[in-house]
């Protein structure tokens, strides 16, 4: 299922929504231009499940965080339509996509997630607050309870660990109850115990709270905790894995590597 | 390295001409300050200079009077005394002359001729070319009763030229005359605005009444002999009756008196100077922090690279000069522009400065000196740290700021406001001068006090007044109030221009409404009269008024005041010479012994303070010994409370007159027949008609003019208040441009999980205005402190009445908030314009 059929009317479309946390038809992003030009994303089509945990994999400067950003309103596509739920990106102006990922969005970066002047309630609750709304309090217990941080809510950020930290950003990003969550290597800096709660804790968000969850890794043991998983090479979806094991993807990935594909990750 | 230099200068443009405005206003302040001094020290001194004669004599006071100006005896001088001198050795010429202010020029309407404030000057022409300052530019000297020769400046106000007939004012009677000659004083013909007309010998003495005597005597010194030896010797032949002095004393000692009088105004504007500088240097700080922390990655791959120490530092000191000398330049030309401020401010005032401005090279240096310095110390600091970041550490980390303890700020503010309080609450138990010295110590204690204490106060203030941010705005709020608490040091030394401008502003509104309050209630209850007549600038005028205004229908009573100084038991005292017919009907004072009636013959009147220090009673006779050396036994008939209207002393005008006292007129009260006051007026009026230099007030006009001076100083105030806000909004735009670059993450983080452009914006405004009206607070407090302090220590000068003017107070609070909104402005706009992808991926 790694291409949608265009929706071409508004029922369809709802329809779709109903399945569909996010879709993205024809997602083309191009950076500079003459001598310079990247294709970055180059005609994808993809599509993530309502309750459904995806990773996305590939080499470096494969497209992955384009991607992201891309279908969260991060940033915005030469060519293509993304949809969050049965809302359309292209169409939205600066205020629309903010108020998007502020309520039907929720992102996790690798790292500098957390606000140092809040403490970690503060933080978690920072998008409801920016909106002006009151939490949903039975919800917000749960995924407290869930990161397992209760003792830890009044701590600043630079009172807590690389994984505490990276469990606060989770639980924000879970908290307002989005259509989906993006997470850009979110264990990418965190030793393997730290990365491993992290991820546990995502996959209960998906598995028990219905929440669906993209997220970008380069570690195949990490992308196992997914439902599947989403190859990436030169800005193209190359492959599609369903549950998958870390040995299985780490044999899918070696198979990119002796294709003549070196991964040349920047520092 | 020296191309790295350039290319940073010029690709950091924006920050550079920020700061390069901070340096130019900081050393605009100094530099139009020092232009200023110097232009007033010129116009005097120069004139002072070009126009004493190598050595003058003139008759002693029996006393140095305290009291300037007109309003004192005729100086006389024996037409033998000429003789005298001219026989000492060393002496090449020497001639006897008159002298007198009080003649004035009218114009061809018959107006007075507008000399700003300065005097109008009648002098003898001098038959001895050599002894005179003057040169004649066209037509011949005055000869004759009936002649007279005008300076040029006035010739061309006036438009009068050789052959015209001329109205004159002087100390006695109205003088028409035709104009034979018009001359320039001095080297530069520069006279300050005043006017100078002369008169021959006979003409000006018999205007004075002086018969053949000199107000006095001009020498030239013969070749080879020092004014000084002179003056000795001169001073040994003519005997104690006289003063001799040199060129250079009168000088000097003129000079001093101008530069006394205007020290106020140097002080305020040093203070200015120091506030521009001390925010400029820390913006300088500010901006190459923010430079260098921008480029503590390129610096260390520099010195990665193989850079020295040395070299990084040399390079950002280098672009620091490059910005100093700069900013320096244009300083200086900034400070023309103040100076010439200042100059149409004073002449509003009424204190002419002709010529043109002067810079001399002491202020160039001074003013280079300071902008370079201070450019290069500020950037020094960053430099050096960015020198000695070890370059893995600047590869890997984003800029961390470290908190350095504040205990010392703590000691230091502690002790400063002990030495402050201390002094203000010592003024409140003491009396005149030492109660105003103790306040302006009190006052500096409190100043550094709070400068040193603010970082330590910005967190609770933040904490607690910024407790309003989240309850108002919600999250804005809150991120707002926490973003102020970050960086007390940088949000204290922020709000200090702000707190130091308003706190002087607050202390002198205090002064100013006290003052005019003042004057309303010494109206309001001592003035009996109701109409006053005076001249513009208190100079004094013939008596003939007062005989026109006695006849004039309905005018029942008309008190003549003059002022003197005379010596009461051996201390120098104020006196005012009054009618003891009328006095009772046109001032009321308030006696607790005694009464006006006993102030006829050689009564004296004197006020509480007065008789309280000497210990006297009603009945006791006190001697009066006046400047010109006469005495006279006085009998104390009435004690009074003190009241700013009249002088510590009152005597009859029959004694005044007796022992040599000026027989011209300072103020004239008039009371005439009840509800006559409105039909009387156009007759009063007329009466005074023909003396265009008096004018006529009725009691709220004349409270006014009063009060108007108080409110011409309250404005050159404001004024510097506008430009103290000006410092102030660069102070808070530079921190806030620095707060938003250091948190470019976070503003990409909050972009990115839904936080809209204006709430972004509103979070930097609402941190902008936390940050103004913190200034503004401290501003207040103290200058509320100081100003209060300062009523009370002038109240013994007429400031009876302590009035704190909370409307306008609040408005500067208002104001205070405005410009922490305004301030915000451009920094908020550039948070909010960050593309949310570029903030994130900012290390
Ligand atoms: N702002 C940009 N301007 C120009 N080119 C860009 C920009 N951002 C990304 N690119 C280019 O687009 C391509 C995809 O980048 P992207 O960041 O999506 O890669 P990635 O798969 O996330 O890599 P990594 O695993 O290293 O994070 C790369 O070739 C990159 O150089
Ligand atoms: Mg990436």
């Amino acid at each position: 299922m790694t291409t949608v059929q265009q929706a071409t009317t508004a029922a369809d479309a709802l329809a779709a929504a109903h399945t569909y946390a996010a879709r993205g038809a024809a997602l083309t992003k191009v950076y500079g231009h003459g001598d310079t030009r990247v294709v970055a994303l180059d005609d994808v089509d993809v599509d993530f499940r309502r309750g459904e945990f995806t990773a996305i994999m590939g080499p470096s400067g494969s497209g992955k965080s384009t991607l992201m950003h891309c279908m969260a309103g991060l940033d915005g596509l030469t060519s293509g339509q993304a949809w969050i739920g049965e809302t359309a990106i292209g169409g939205l102006d600066d205020k629309g996509l903010t108020r998007l990922r502020r309520d039907k969005v929720g992102f996790i970066f690798q790292a500098f997630n957390l606000l140092p002047t809040l403490t970690a309630l503060e933080n978690i609750t920072l998008p409801m607050d920016i909106a002006g709304r009151t939490p949903d309090r039975a919800w917000l217990d749960g995924v407290i309870d869930a990161v397992g941080l209760r003792e830890r809510l009044g701590h600043r950020p630079t009172e807590l660990s690389g994984g505490q930290q990276q469990r606060v950003a989770c639980a924000r990003a879970l908290a307002s109850r989005p259509d989906i969550i993006f997470a850009d290597e979110p264990t990418g800096n965190l030793d393997s115990r730290s990365g491993a709660s992290v991820l546990a804790f995502l996959r209960t968000s998906v598995r028990e709270m219905g929440q669906t969850v993209v997220m970008v890794t380069h570690d195949p043991s990490a992308a196992s905790y997914a439902d599947r998983v989403l190859f990436l090479a030169d800005g193209r979806i190359v492959d599609e894995m369903l549950a998958p094991t870390a040995d299985r993807v780490l044999e899918r990935m070696k198979a990119f590597d002796t294709a003549g594909r070196v991964a040349t990750k920047e520092i | 390295m020296w191309r790295t230099t350039w290319r940073n200068l010029l690709a950091h443009k924006l920050r550079l001409a920020f700061s390069g405005l901070a340096i130019v206003l900081g050393v605009a302040f100094v530099s139009g300050t020092m232009i200023f001094t110097d232009t007033l020290n010129r116009t005097f001194t120069a004139l002072f200079e070009s126009t004493a004669a190598d050595v003058s004599v003139h008759p002693a006071a029996a006393f140095a009077t305290g009291v300037t100006g007109p309003g004192g005896g005729v100086d006389r001088l024996p037409s033998a005394v000429v003789g005298q001198v001219r026989a000492v050795d060393g002496v090449a010429a020497a001639e006897g002359y008159v002298r007198t202010e009080g003649v004035y020029v009218l114009d061809q309407d018959g107006e007075v001729l507008d000399t700003g404030g300065a005097p109008g000057v009648g002098i003898s022409w001098f038959e001895e070319r050599a002894l005179s300052p003057s040169e004649l530019v066209d037509g011949r000297a005055p000869e004759r009763e009936g002649e007279v020769a005008l300076d040029r400046a006035t010739a061309e106000r006036t438009g009068y030229a050789v052959g015209d007939r001329v109205s004159l004012l002087t100390p006695g009677p109205r003088v028409e005359a035709v104009v034979v000659g018009v001359f320039t004083f001095g080297e530069d013909g520069g006279l300050a605005g005043a006017s100078l007309t002369a008169f021959d010998l006979g003409t000006a003495q018999a205007m004075l009444g002086l018969g053949d005597e000199f107000t006095g005597i001009d020498v030239r010194t013969a070749q080879g002999n020092p004014d000084e030896q002179v003056r000795d010797r001169i001073a040994a032949a003519v005997g104690d009756d006289y003063d001799v002095t040199t060129a250079q004393e009168q000088a000097d000692e003129r000079a001093a008196a101008l530069e006394e009088g205007l020290s106020f105004i140097t002080v305020l504007l040093t203070a200015f100077a120091g506030i521009a500088l001390f925010v400029g240097s820390f913006i300088i700080l500010n901006t190459f922090s923010m430079l260098v922390a921008q480029r503590t990655r390129e610096l260390a791959l520099l010195r990665a690279l193989g850079a020295g120490r040395g070299q990084v530092t040399r390079s950002v000191l280098v672009e620091a000069l490059v910005l100093g000398v700069t900013g320096s330049t244009l300083g200086v030309l900034g400070g023309f522009g103040i100076a010439s401020a200042l100059r149409a401010m004073f002449s509003t005032f009424g204190l002419t400065l002709d010529g043109g401005l002067v810079l001399s090279a002491s202020t160039v240096a001074w003013s280079y000196a300071v902008g370079v310095l201070v450019t290069l110390v500020a950037a020094y600091l960053p430099a050096r740290r960015a020198a000695a970041t070890p370059p893995v550490a600047a590869m890997r980390e984003d800029h961390v700021t470290v908190e350095r303890s504040l205990r010392r700020r703590t000691l230091v503010g502690t002790v400063a406001t002990v030495v402050g309080v201390t002094g203000l609450v010592g003024s409140f138990l003491v009396d005149g001068g030492t109660a105003a010295q103790l306040v302006g110590i009190g006052g500096l204690g409190l100043v550094l006090a709070v400068i040193a204490l603010s970082p330590v106060l910005a967190r609770p203030f933040a904490r607690s007044v910024g407790a309003v941010l989240p309850r108002l705005w919600g999250t804005t709020g809150h991120l707002a109030r926490q973003n102020a608490q970050r960086n007390p040091r940088r949000i204290a030394a922020t709000a200090s221009a702000l707190m130091v401008g308003l706190a002087l502003v607050t202390a002198f509104s205090i002064l100013g409404a006290s003052a005019n309050a003042s004057v309303d209630k010494l109206i309001g209850t001592s003035l009996r009269a109701d109409f006053v007549v005076s001249t513009a600038v208190g100079q004094p005028f013939t008596p003939e008024v007062a005989e026109r205004l006695r006849s004039v229908d309905s005018v029942d009573a008309v008190t003549q005041v003059r002022f003197g100084s005379a010596l009461l038991a051996d201390e120098e005292t104020l006196i005012a010479a009054v009618d003891d017919t009328t006095l009772d009907r046109t001032l009321g004072l308030d006696y607790s012994d005694g009464g006006s009636a006993e102030l006829a013959g050689s009564g004296l009147l004197v006020d509480q303070p007065t008789a309280d220090r000497h210990g006297w009673a009603v009945g006791d006779t006190v001697e009066m010994v006046t400047p010109t050396g006469q005495a006279a036994e006085l009998t104390v008939g009435g004690i009074f409370a003190s009241n700013q209207a009249v002088a510590p002393a009152l005597v009859s005008l029959e004694t005044f007159t007796a022992t040599g006292g000026s027989d011209l007129d300072r103020y004239l009260y008039l009371d005439v027949a009840d509800g006559a006051e409105q039909s009387v007026r156009s007759a009063v009026q007329a009466a005074i008609d023909p003396y265009p230099v008096v004018t006529l007030k009725d009691r709220d006009e004349f409270a006014d003019e009063q009060k108007g001076q108080v409110d011409q100083i309250l404005m050159l105030i404001n004024a510097l208040l506008v430009l103290s806000v000006l410092i102030a909004v660069l102070g808070i735009v530079n921190t806030l441009a620095m707060s938003v670059l250091e948190r470019t993450r976070e503003i990409g983080l909050l972009r990115a999980i839904g936080m809209t452009r204006e709430q972004l914006r509103r979070t930097v405004r609402l941190e902008s205005v936390l940050i103004s009206v913190y200034g503004s607070v401290l501003g207040l407090l103290l200058g509320g402190l100081l100003g209060v302090s300062l009523t009370r220590a002038l109240s013994d000068q007429g400031i009876s009445e302590l009035v704190v003017p909370g409307v306008r107070l609040a408005l500067f609070l208002a104001l205070g908030a405005l410009i922490g909104v305004l301030a915000a402005v451009w920094p908020a706009r550039r948070a909010a314009r960050m593309e949310v992808l570029d903030a994130i991926a900012t290390a």
